[in-house]
Protein backbone atom coordinates (compact mmCIF):
# COMPACT_ATOMS: atom_id res chain seq x y z
CA UNK A 1 0.00 0.00 0.00
CA UNK A 2 1.48 3.18 -0.82
CA UNK A 3 1.57 5.61 2.08
CA UNK A 4 1.00 8.74 0.06
CA UNK A 5 -2.50 8.08 -0.25
CA UNK A 6 -3.02 8.58 3.20
CA UNK A 7 -4.21 12.14 4.32
CA UNK A 8 -1.34 14.22 5.97
CA UNK A 9 -3.78 14.09 9.51
CA UNK A 10 -3.81 10.43 9.49
CA UNK A 11 0.18 9.92 9.33
CA UNK A 12 0.56 11.89 12.27
CA UNK A 13 -2.94 10.55 13.89
CA UNK A 14 -2.30 6.68 13.26
CA UNK A 15 1.10 6.84 15.04
CA UNK A 16 0.31 8.95 18.25
CA UNK A 17 -2.99 6.83 18.49
CA UNK A 18 -0.89 3.46 18.36
CA UNK A 19 1.17 5.22 21.09
CA UNK A 20 -1.55 6.69 23.20
CA UNK A 21 -3.05 2.78 23.62
CA UNK A 22 0.25 1.32 24.72
CA UNK A 23 1.03 4.29 27.40
CA UNK A 24 -2.49 3.07 28.52
CA UNK A 25 -1.74 -0.89 28.55
CA UNK A 26 1.74 0.11 30.19
CA UNK A 27 -0.01 1.66 32.89
CA UNK A 28 -2.71 -0.65 33.29
CA UNK A 29 0.02 -3.51 33.45
CA UNK A 30 2.30 -2.05 36.25
CA UNK A 31 -0.77 -1.39 38.72
CA UNK A 32 -3.20 -4.54 37.89
CA UNK A 33 0.29 -6.82 38.68
CA UNK A 34 1.79 -3.77 41.20
CA UNK A 35 5.29 -4.08 39.25
CA UNK A 36 7.34 -1.97 41.70
CA UNK A 37 8.75 1.37 40.32
CA UNK A 38 12.49 0.15 40.46
CA UNK A 39 11.46 -2.64 37.94
CA UNK A 40 9.39 -1.01 35.69
CA UNK A 41 7.70 2.06 36.61
CA UNK A 42 4.40 2.93 34.85
CA UNK A 43 4.51 5.83 32.12
CA UNK A 44 2.88 8.31 34.80
CA UNK A 45 5.71 7.80 37.15
CA UNK A 46 7.92 8.72 34.22
CA UNK A 47 6.32 11.35 33.72
CA UNK A 48 5.97 12.44 37.39
CA UNK A 49 9.61 12.27 37.17
CA UNK A 50 10.39 13.85 34.28
CA UNK A 51 8.31 17.04 35.71
CA UNK A 52 10.68 16.95 39.18
CA UNK A 53 14.23 15.66 37.34
CA UNK A 54 13.56 17.75 34.72
CA UNK A 55 15.48 21.19 34.90
CA UNK A 56 18.43 19.13 36.25
CA UNK A 57 18.12 16.34 33.37
CA UNK A 58 17.85 19.36 30.83
CA UNK A 59 21.42 20.63 32.01
CA UNK A 60 23.15 17.29 31.18
CA UNK A 61 21.23 16.83 27.92
CA UNK A 62 22.60 20.33 26.97
CA UNK A 63 26.01 18.80 27.49
CA UNK A 64 25.61 15.66 25.92
CA UNK A 65 23.97 18.25 23.27
CA UNK A 66 26.76 20.10 22.75
CA UNK A 67 29.36 16.95 22.17
CA UNK A 68 26.99 15.91 19.89
CA UNK A 69 26.49 18.46 17.71
CA UNK A 70 30.02 19.37 17.74
CA UNK A 71 30.72 15.98 16.64
CA UNK A 72 28.26 15.75 13.83
CA UNK A 73 29.62 19.45 12.54
CA UNK A 74 33.08 18.08 12.64
CA UNK A 75 31.55 15.14 10.65
CA UNK A 76 30.38 17.11 8.47
CA UNK A 77 33.57 19.29 7.58
CA UNK A 78 36.20 16.69 8.09
CA UNK A 79 34.26 13.83 6.39
CA UNK A 80 33.06 16.49 3.30
CA UNK A 81 36.85 17.47 3.63
CA UNK A 82 38.54 14.12 3.33
CA UNK A 83 36.12 12.97 0.43
CA UNK A 84 37.10 15.75 -1.58
CA UNK A 85 40.70 15.05 -0.95
CA UNK A 86 39.94 11.37 -2.20
CA UNK A 87 37.93 12.05 -5.02
CA UNK A 88 41.12 15.00 -6.39
CA UNK A 89 43.83 11.96 -5.33
CA UNK A 90 42.93 7.90 -6.23
CA UNK A 91 45.77 7.19 -4.60
CA UNK A 92 44.75 8.91 -1.33
CA UNK A 93 41.54 7.18 -1.81
CA UNK A 94 43.23 3.79 -1.97
CA UNK A 95 46.04 3.53 0.52
CA UNK A 96 43.20 5.90 3.14
CA UNK A 97 39.89 4.41 2.75
CA UNK A 98 40.87 1.01 4.69
CA UNK A 99 41.71 3.12 7.85
CA UNK A 100 38.73 4.96 7.72
CA UNK A 101 36.77 1.28 7.44
CA UNK A 102 39.07 -0.01 10.22
CA UNK A 103 38.21 2.83 12.18
CA UNK A 104 34.35 2.59 11.65
CA UNK A 105 34.32 -1.22 12.14
CA UNK A 106 36.53 -1.03 15.63
CA UNK A 107 33.94 -1.05 18.25
CA UNK A 108 33.89 2.68 19.89
CA UNK A 109 33.58 1.24 23.55
CA UNK A 110 37.00 -0.98 23.13
CA UNK A 111 38.58 2.66 21.80
CA UNK A 112 36.94 5.26 24.13
CA UNK A 113 39.41 4.30 27.39
CA UNK A 114 42.32 4.70 25.46
CA UNK A 115 41.04 8.11 24.06
CA UNK A 116 39.99 9.38 27.50
CA UNK A 117 42.95 8.72 28.68
CA UNK A 118 44.97 10.42 25.48
CA UNK A 119 43.11 13.03 25.24
CA UNK A 120 43.32 15.01 28.38
CA UNK A 121 40.28 17.67 27.61
CA UNK A 122 37.40 15.82 28.26
CA UNK A 123 34.92 17.86 26.21
CA UNK A 124 37.35 16.96 23.41
CA UNK A 125 38.20 13.00 24.28
CA UNK A 126 34.23 12.88 24.06
CA UNK A 127 34.25 15.07 20.70
CA UNK A 128 36.52 12.70 19.25
CA UNK A 129 34.65 9.78 20.32
CA UNK A 130 31.58 10.87 18.96
CA UNK A 131 32.99 12.17 15.85
CA UNK A 132 35.00 8.37 15.39
CA UNK A 133 31.25 6.85 15.41
CA UNK A 134 29.95 9.83 13.32
CA UNK A 135 32.53 10.59 10.31
CA UNK A 136 32.16 7.63 8.07
CA UNK A 137 28.54 7.86 6.52
CA UNK A 138 29.28 11.21 5.27
CA UNK A 139 32.95 10.24 3.92
CA UNK A 140 31.59 6.60 2.38
CA UNK A 141 28.63 8.91 0.74
CA UNK A 142 29.97 12.07 -0.28
CA UNK A 143 33.18 9.60 -2.04
CA UNK A 144 30.60 7.78 -4.17
CA UNK A 145 28.57 10.74 -4.79
CA UNK A 146 31.76 12.82 -6.05
CA UNK A 147 32.42 9.81 -8.54
CA UNK A 148 28.67 9.69 -9.88
CA UNK A 149 29.00 12.95 -12.09
CA UNK A 150 26.99 12.20 -15.43
CA UNK A 151 30.15 10.83 -18.32
CA UNK A 152 28.29 12.88 -20.92
CA UNK A 153 28.47 16.23 -18.52
CA UNK A 154 32.11 15.36 -18.04
CA UNK A 155 32.70 15.09 -21.28
CA UNK A 156 31.36 18.52 -21.92
CA UNK A 157 33.05 20.33 -19.32
CA UNK A 158 36.35 18.72 -20.76
CA UNK A 159 34.93 20.32 -24.08
CA UNK A 160 34.94 23.61 -22.89
CA UNK A 161 38.48 23.11 -21.20
CA UNK A 162 36.98 23.21 -17.59
CA UNK A 163 40.11 22.78 -14.75
CA UNK A 164 40.11 20.32 -12.43
CA UNK A 165 38.64 23.15 -9.93
CA UNK A 166 35.49 23.77 -12.08
CA UNK A 167 34.52 20.16 -12.19
CA UNK A 168 34.67 19.76 -8.68
CA UNK A 169 33.03 22.96 -8.26
CA UNK A 170 30.31 22.84 -11.20
CA UNK A 171 30.06 19.16 -11.39
CA UNK A 172 31.47 17.14 -8.64
CA UNK A 173 29.87 18.84 -5.61
CA UNK A 174 26.58 19.83 -6.69
CA UNK A 175 26.37 15.64 -7.53
CA UNK A 176 27.49 14.81 -4.17
CA UNK A 177 25.53 17.07 -2.14
CA UNK A 178 22.52 14.70 -2.12
CA UNK A 179 24.23 11.92 -1.21
CA UNK A 180 25.97 14.12 1.57
CA UNK A 181 23.02 14.83 3.11
CA UNK A 182 21.82 11.14 3.06
CA UNK A 183 25.29 10.76 4.41
CA UNK A 184 24.78 13.54 7.52
CA UNK A 185 21.35 12.12 8.19
CA UNK A 186 22.63 8.58 9.67
CA UNK A 187 25.78 10.58 10.86
CA UNK A 188 23.61 12.28 13.01
CA UNK A 189 22.10 9.45 15.07
CA UNK A 190 25.65 8.10 14.70
CA UNK A 191 27.14 11.23 16.83
CA UNK A 192 24.36 10.87 19.47
CA UNK A 193 25.17 7.08 19.97
CA UNK A 194 28.76 8.02 19.89
CA UNK A 195 28.16 10.83 22.70
CA UNK A 196 26.28 8.89 25.27
CA UNK A 197 28.79 5.41 24.37
CA UNK A 198 31.55 7.70 25.37
CA UNK A 199 30.38 9.47 28.53
CA UNK A 200 29.25 6.12 30.02
CA UNK A 201 33.11 5.08 29.53
CA UNK A 202 34.33 8.63 30.75
CA UNK A 203 31.99 8.69 33.65
CA UNK A 204 31.35 12.41 34.81
CA UNK A 205 34.78 12.65 33.83
CA UNK A 206 34.85 16.50 34.29
CA UNK A 207 32.26 19.22 36.39
CA UNK A 208 29.45 18.40 33.70
CA UNK A 209 27.78 15.09 33.57
CA UNK A 210 26.20 14.36 30.50
CA UNK A 211 22.68 12.22 30.41
CA UNK A 212 24.31 9.36 29.49
CA UNK A 213 26.06 9.02 33.18
CA UNK A 214 22.96 10.20 34.66
CA UNK A 215 21.21 6.99 33.22
CA UNK A 216 24.18 5.12 34.95
CA UNK A 217 23.91 6.80 38.17
CA UNK A 218 20.10 6.36 37.94
CA UNK A 219 20.32 2.84 37.47
CA UNK A 220 23.06 2.10 40.47
CA UNK A 221 20.57 4.06 42.68
CA UNK A 222 17.39 2.35 41.36
CA UNK A 223 16.09 5.16 40.35
CA UNK A 224 14.45 3.86 37.81
CA UNK A 225 11.27 6.46 37.02
CA UNK A 226 14.57 8.87 36.72
CA UNK A 227 16.51 6.54 34.24
CA UNK A 228 13.58 5.86 32.39
CA UNK A 229 12.83 9.88 31.53
CA UNK A 230 16.43 10.21 30.87
CA UNK A 231 16.05 7.58 27.89
CA UNK A 232 12.95 9.50 26.78
CA UNK A 233 14.69 12.91 26.70
CA UNK A 234 17.65 10.97 24.65
CA UNK A 235 15.04 9.52 21.98
CA UNK A 236 13.88 12.90 21.48
CA UNK A 237 17.00 14.53 20.74
CA UNK A 238 17.71 11.27 18.63
CA UNK A 239 14.58 12.22 16.51
CA UNK A 240 14.83 16.17 16.50
CA UNK A 241 18.35 16.06 15.41
CA UNK A 242 16.75 13.20 12.63
CA UNK A 243 14.19 16.24 11.74
CA UNK A 244 16.26 19.18 11.52
CA UNK A 245 18.57 17.42 9.25
CA UNK A 246 15.10 15.79 7.25
CA UNK A 247 14.20 19.24 6.86
CA UNK A 248 17.81 20.59 5.64
CA UNK A 249 17.90 18.11 3.05
CA UNK A 250 14.60 19.01 1.43
CA UNK A 251 15.42 22.43 1.85
CA UNK A 252 18.59 22.31 -0.40
CA UNK A 253 17.84 20.04 -2.20
CA UNK A 254 14.45 20.58 -3.37
CA UNK A 255 14.43 22.28 -6.84
CA UNK A 256 16.22 19.32 -8.44
CA UNK A 257 16.45 16.10 -6.41
CA UNK A 258 14.22 13.15 -6.09
CA UNK A 259 14.47 12.58 -3.05
CA UNK A 260 12.50 16.29 -2.30
CA UNK A 261 10.08 16.44 -4.59
CA UNK A 262 6.24 17.06 -3.29
CA UNK A 263 4.22 13.97 -3.73
CA UNK A 264 2.08 15.73 -5.97
CA UNK A 265 4.25 16.68 -8.40
CA UNK A 266 7.00 14.86 -10.56
CA UNK B 1 40.12 13.90 -41.55
CA UNK B 2 42.16 10.91 -43.12
CA UNK B 3 42.22 6.96 -42.84
CA UNK B 4 40.86 7.87 -38.95
CA UNK B 5 40.47 4.33 -37.45
CA UNK B 6 39.30 3.61 -34.13
CA UNK B 7 40.28 0.19 -32.16
CA UNK B 8 39.13 -0.27 -28.42
CA UNK B 9 41.20 -1.52 -26.11
CA UNK B 10 39.59 -5.26 -26.45
CA UNK B 11 40.77 -4.96 -29.94
CA UNK B 12 37.96 -4.65 -31.25
CA UNK B 13 37.61 -2.56 -34.68
CA UNK B 14 34.96 0.21 -34.25
CA UNK B 15 35.84 2.90 -37.04
CA UNK B 16 38.18 1.66 -40.22
CA UNK B 17 39.42 4.10 -42.59
CA UNK B 18 36.97 6.91 -42.35
CA UNK B 19 38.11 9.90 -44.61
CA UNK B 20 36.16 12.56 -44.12
CA UNK B 21 35.92 16.61 -45.12
CA UNK B 22 33.66 18.76 -43.74
CA UNK B 23 32.86 22.32 -45.84
CA UNK B 24 32.39 25.28 -43.73
CA UNK B 25 28.39 25.83 -43.50
CA UNK B 26 27.33 22.25 -44.65
CA UNK B 27 24.64 19.96 -43.08
CA UNK B 28 26.52 16.50 -42.77
CA UNK B 29 24.10 13.58 -41.85
CA UNK B 30 26.09 10.76 -40.45
CA UNK B 31 23.98 7.93 -40.87
CA UNK B 32 23.91 4.25 -39.83
CA UNK B 33 22.55 1.21 -37.88
CA UNK B 34 23.09 1.36 -34.25
CA UNK B 35 26.62 0.47 -33.12
CA UNK B 36 28.42 1.22 -36.21
CA UNK B 37 30.86 4.19 -34.39
CA UNK B 38 28.93 6.90 -35.18
CA UNK B 39 29.03 8.25 -31.75
CA UNK B 40 32.85 6.95 -31.66
CA UNK B 41 33.40 9.11 -35.20
CA UNK B 42 31.49 12.42 -33.47
CA UNK B 43 33.88 12.52 -30.36
CA UNK B 44 36.75 11.81 -32.64
CA UNK B 45 35.55 15.12 -34.62
CA UNK B 46 34.62 16.60 -31.09
CA UNK B 47 38.62 15.52 -29.77
CA UNK B 48 37.08 13.68 -26.90
CA UNK B 49 38.39 10.69 -28.16
CA UNK B 50 41.67 10.09 -30.20
CA UNK B 51 41.45 7.77 -32.95
CA UNK B 52 44.37 4.67 -32.51
CA UNK B 53 45.52 5.39 -36.36
CA UNK B 54 44.59 8.41 -38.85
CA UNK B 55 44.76 12.03 -38.50
CA UNK B 56 42.17 14.74 -37.51
CA UNK B 57 42.82 18.12 -38.94
CA UNK B 58 40.11 20.96 -38.11
CA UNK B 59 40.68 23.18 -40.28
CA UNK B 60 37.66 25.54 -38.98
CA UNK B 61 39.62 27.81 -36.37
CA UNK B 62 43.34 28.72 -37.37
CA UNK B 63 45.05 26.36 -35.43
CA UNK B 64 47.47 24.16 -36.46
CA UNK B 65 48.02 21.70 -33.72
CA UNK B 66 44.29 20.12 -33.94
CA UNK B 67 43.70 21.92 -30.79
CA UNK B 68 40.05 23.48 -31.01
CA UNK B 69 39.76 26.40 -28.56
CA UNK B 70 37.07 25.86 -26.17
CA UNK B 71 33.64 27.35 -27.16
CA UNK B 72 34.80 26.68 -30.73
CA UNK B 73 32.60 23.07 -30.84
CA UNK B 74 29.02 22.38 -29.86
CA UNK B 75 27.86 18.99 -28.82
CA UNK B 76 24.53 17.78 -28.52
CA UNK B 77 23.94 14.11 -26.64
CA UNK B 78 21.71 11.71 -26.88
CA UNK B 79 20.69 12.72 -23.75
CA UNK B 80 20.10 16.18 -22.54
CA UNK B 81 22.60 16.33 -20.18
CA UNK B 82 21.71 19.21 -18.27
CA UNK B 83 23.19 20.01 -14.58
CA UNK B 84 19.97 18.98 -12.67
CA UNK B 85 20.64 21.75 -9.81
CA UNK B 86 20.44 24.78 -12.07
CA UNK B 87 18.09 26.44 -14.01
CA UNK B 88 17.89 27.07 -16.93
CA UNK B 89 19.89 30.22 -17.46
CA UNK B 90 22.45 29.21 -15.02
CA UNK B 91 22.44 25.36 -17.95
CA UNK B 92 22.96 27.72 -20.71
CA UNK B 93 25.82 30.18 -19.29
CA UNK B 94 27.99 27.27 -18.45
CA UNK B 95 30.21 27.63 -21.79
CA UNK B 96 30.87 30.95 -20.70
CA UNK B 97 31.36 30.15 -16.79
CA UNK B 98 33.87 27.57 -17.29
CA UNK B 99 35.47 29.75 -19.94
CA UNK B 100 35.63 32.34 -16.73
CA UNK B 101 33.55 35.30 -19.01
CA UNK B 102 30.89 35.67 -17.37
CA UNK B 103 29.58 39.35 -18.04
CA UNK B 104 26.40 41.49 -19.00
CA UNK B 105 27.06 40.96 -22.80
CA UNK B 106 27.36 37.13 -22.10
CA UNK B 107 23.99 37.17 -19.97
CA UNK B 108 22.04 39.47 -22.90
CA UNK B 109 23.91 36.47 -25.35
CA UNK B 110 22.05 33.45 -23.20
CA UNK B 111 18.79 35.20 -23.09
CA UNK B 112 18.85 35.63 -26.76
CA UNK B 113 19.76 32.01 -27.28
CA UNK B 114 17.07 30.85 -24.88
CA UNK B 115 14.56 32.96 -26.65
CA UNK B 116 15.98 31.52 -30.24
CA UNK B 117 15.10 28.21 -28.87
CA UNK B 118 11.77 29.00 -28.02
CA UNK B 119 12.07 29.30 -24.66
CA UNK B 120 11.73 32.88 -23.49
CA UNK B 121 9.46 32.73 -20.07
CA UNK B 122 11.48 29.45 -18.79
CA UNK B 123 15.13 31.19 -17.86
CA UNK B 124 14.36 30.48 -14.23
CA UNK B 125 12.82 27.29 -14.13
CA UNK B 126 14.92 23.92 -13.37
CA UNK B 127 14.91 20.86 -15.57
CA UNK B 128 12.56 18.85 -14.13
CA UNK B 129 9.87 21.05 -14.74
CA UNK B 130 10.56 20.81 -18.29
CA UNK B 131 9.46 18.25 -21.00
CA UNK B 132 11.70 16.66 -22.71
CA UNK B 133 11.42 17.96 -25.97
CA UNK B 134 12.19 21.50 -24.01
CA UNK B 135 14.96 20.13 -22.28
CA UNK B 136 16.85 19.06 -25.44
CA UNK B 137 16.01 22.93 -26.89
CA UNK B 138 17.61 23.74 -23.52
CA UNK B 139 21.02 21.65 -24.44
CA UNK B 140 21.01 22.76 -28.24
CA UNK B 141 21.03 26.35 -26.45
CA UNK B 142 23.75 25.54 -24.82
CA UNK B 143 25.79 24.27 -27.48
CA UNK B 144 25.11 27.64 -29.99
CA UNK B 145 25.84 29.97 -26.97
CA UNK B 146 29.28 30.55 -27.89
CA UNK B 147 28.89 30.78 -31.41
CA UNK B 148 30.27 27.70 -32.28
CA UNK B 149 32.21 27.11 -35.91
CA UNK B 150 31.03 23.29 -35.69
CA UNK B 151 27.91 21.37 -34.02
CA UNK B 152 27.57 18.39 -33.18
CA UNK B 153 24.55 16.46 -32.24
CA UNK B 154 24.54 13.03 -31.28
CA UNK B 155 21.39 11.46 -32.59
CA UNK B 156 19.55 14.38 -30.18
CA UNK B 157 16.15 13.69 -31.40
CA UNK B 158 15.88 9.57 -30.81
CA UNK B 159 14.43 9.72 -27.38
CA UNK B 160 11.67 11.96 -28.26
CA UNK B 161 8.18 11.52 -29.35
CA UNK B 162 7.44 11.88 -33.31
CA UNK B 163 5.77 15.22 -33.24
CA UNK B 164 7.99 16.84 -30.69
CA UNK B 165 10.78 15.36 -33.26
CA UNK B 166 9.43 16.73 -36.25
CA UNK B 167 8.63 20.09 -34.28
CA UNK B 168 12.56 19.95 -33.24
CA UNK B 169 13.81 19.30 -36.74
CA UNK B 170 12.01 22.17 -38.49
CA UNK B 171 13.84 24.54 -35.57
CA UNK B 172 17.39 23.43 -35.56
CA UNK B 173 17.13 23.88 -40.22
CA UNK B 174 15.71 27.39 -39.42
CA UNK B 175 18.94 28.40 -36.53
CA UNK B 176 21.35 26.23 -39.24
CA UNK B 177 19.89 28.69 -41.69
CA UNK B 178 20.20 31.35 -39.84
CA UNK B 179 23.74 30.91 -39.07
CA UNK B 180 25.20 28.59 -41.37
CA UNK B 181 27.32 26.88 -38.85
CA UNK B 182 28.51 23.98 -40.25
CA UNK B 183 27.16 20.70 -38.52
CA UNK B 184 27.56 17.45 -37.88
CA UNK B 185 24.41 15.26 -37.38
CA UNK B 186 24.43 11.61 -36.05
CA UNK B 187 21.09 9.63 -36.41
CA UNK B 188 19.68 6.14 -37.83
CA UNK B 189 16.69 7.78 -39.52
CA UNK B 190 16.88 7.89 -43.31
CA UNK B 191 13.66 10.55 -43.42
CA UNK B 192 15.34 13.14 -41.12
CA UNK B 193 18.56 12.69 -42.13
CA UNK B 194 17.32 13.71 -46.20
CA UNK B 195 15.15 16.48 -44.76
CA UNK B 196 17.71 17.97 -42.48
CA UNK B 197 21.37 17.80 -44.42
CA UNK B 198 22.97 19.12 -47.36
CA UNK B 199 25.27 15.83 -47.42
CA UNK B 200 24.80 12.38 -45.95
CA UNK B 201 27.81 9.77 -45.16
CA UNK B 202 25.93 6.50 -44.51
CA UNK B 203 27.96 4.48 -42.66
CA UNK B 204 27.93 0.58 -41.85
CA UNK B 205 28.91 -1.35 -38.90
CA UNK B 206 31.41 -3.60 -37.21
CA UNK B 207 34.53 -2.16 -38.24
CA UNK B 208 32.28 1.59 -39.07
CA UNK B 209 33.52 2.50 -42.56
CA UNK B 210 31.69 5.23 -44.67
CA UNK B 211 30.19 3.09 -47.51
CA UNK B 212 28.52 6.00 -49.55
CA UNK B 213 28.88 10.15 -49.66
CA UNK B 214 25.32 11.23 -51.08
CA UNK B 215 24.68 15.29 -51.43
CA UNK B 216 21.11 16.20 -50.70
CA UNK B 217 20.30 18.20 -53.52
CA UNK B 218 16.81 19.93 -52.31
CA UNK B 219 15.69 23.60 -52.03
CA UNK B 220 16.48 25.54 -49.60
CA UNK B 221 15.02 26.91 -47.07
CA UNK B 222 13.14 23.61 -46.40
CA UNK B 223 9.78 23.75 -45.40
CA UNK B 224 7.57 20.91 -43.60
CA UNK B 225 5.55 20.14 -47.70
CA UNK B 226 8.79 19.26 -48.39
CA UNK B 227 8.75 16.13 -46.49
CA UNK B 228 5.19 15.08 -48.73
CA UNK B 229 7.26 16.35 -52.20
CA UNK B 230 8.44 13.16 -54.79
CA UNK B 231 11.73 14.83 -55.03
CA UNK B 232 12.14 14.04 -51.39
CA UNK B 233 10.70 10.38 -51.47
CA UNK B 234 12.76 9.43 -54.42
CA UNK B 235 16.44 10.67 -52.07
CA UNK B 236 15.04 8.57 -49.30
CA UNK B 237 14.34 5.58 -51.64
CA UNK B 238 18.23 6.10 -52.87
CA UNK B 239 19.82 6.53 -49.39
CA UNK B 240 17.51 3.77 -48.18
CA UNK B 241 18.63 1.35 -50.81
CA UNK B 242 22.54 2.54 -50.21
CA UNK B 243 21.96 1.98 -46.55
CA UNK B 244 20.48 -1.74 -47.41
CA UNK B 245 23.37 -2.61 -49.81
CA UNK B 246 26.17 -1.54 -47.32
CA UNK B 247 24.55 -3.65 -44.96
CA UNK B 248 24.31 -6.54 -46.87
CA UNK B 249 27.75 -6.18 -48.72
CA UNK B 250 28.92 -6.32 -45.23
CA UNK B 251 27.35 -9.29 -43.73
CA UNK B 252 29.35 -11.73 -46.94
Amino acid sequence: MNPGRFARPWRIASPLAVGAVLLVLWEAVVRVEHIPPYILPGPLAIGESLWTDGPSLLGSLLVTLRVTLAALAAAAIFGGAIAVLFSLSRILELSLFPYAVILQVTPIVAIAPLIIIWVREPFLALLVCAWIVAFFPVVANTTVGLNSADRNLLALFRLYGASRGQVLRYLKLPTALPYFLAGLRISGGLALIGAVVAEFVAGTGGTETGLAFRILEAGYRLVIPRLFAALFLLSLTGIVIYLVLDALSRALLRHWHESALEEDEG
Amino acid sequence: MRGIGKRFRSGLAALEAIDLDLGAGEFLSILGPSGCGKTTLLRIIAGLAEPSEGERRLSLTVDGGGHIPSGGVGFVFQDPTLMPWSTVIDNVLLPFRLARRVGSAERERVREEIRAVGLAGFERAYPRQLSGGMRMRVSIARALVTDPDLLLLDEPFAALDEITRTALNDDLLRLWENRRTTVVFVTHSVFESVYLSTRIAVMTTRPGRIAADLPVELPQPRERALRMSPGYAAICATVSNTLARAMADQSQ
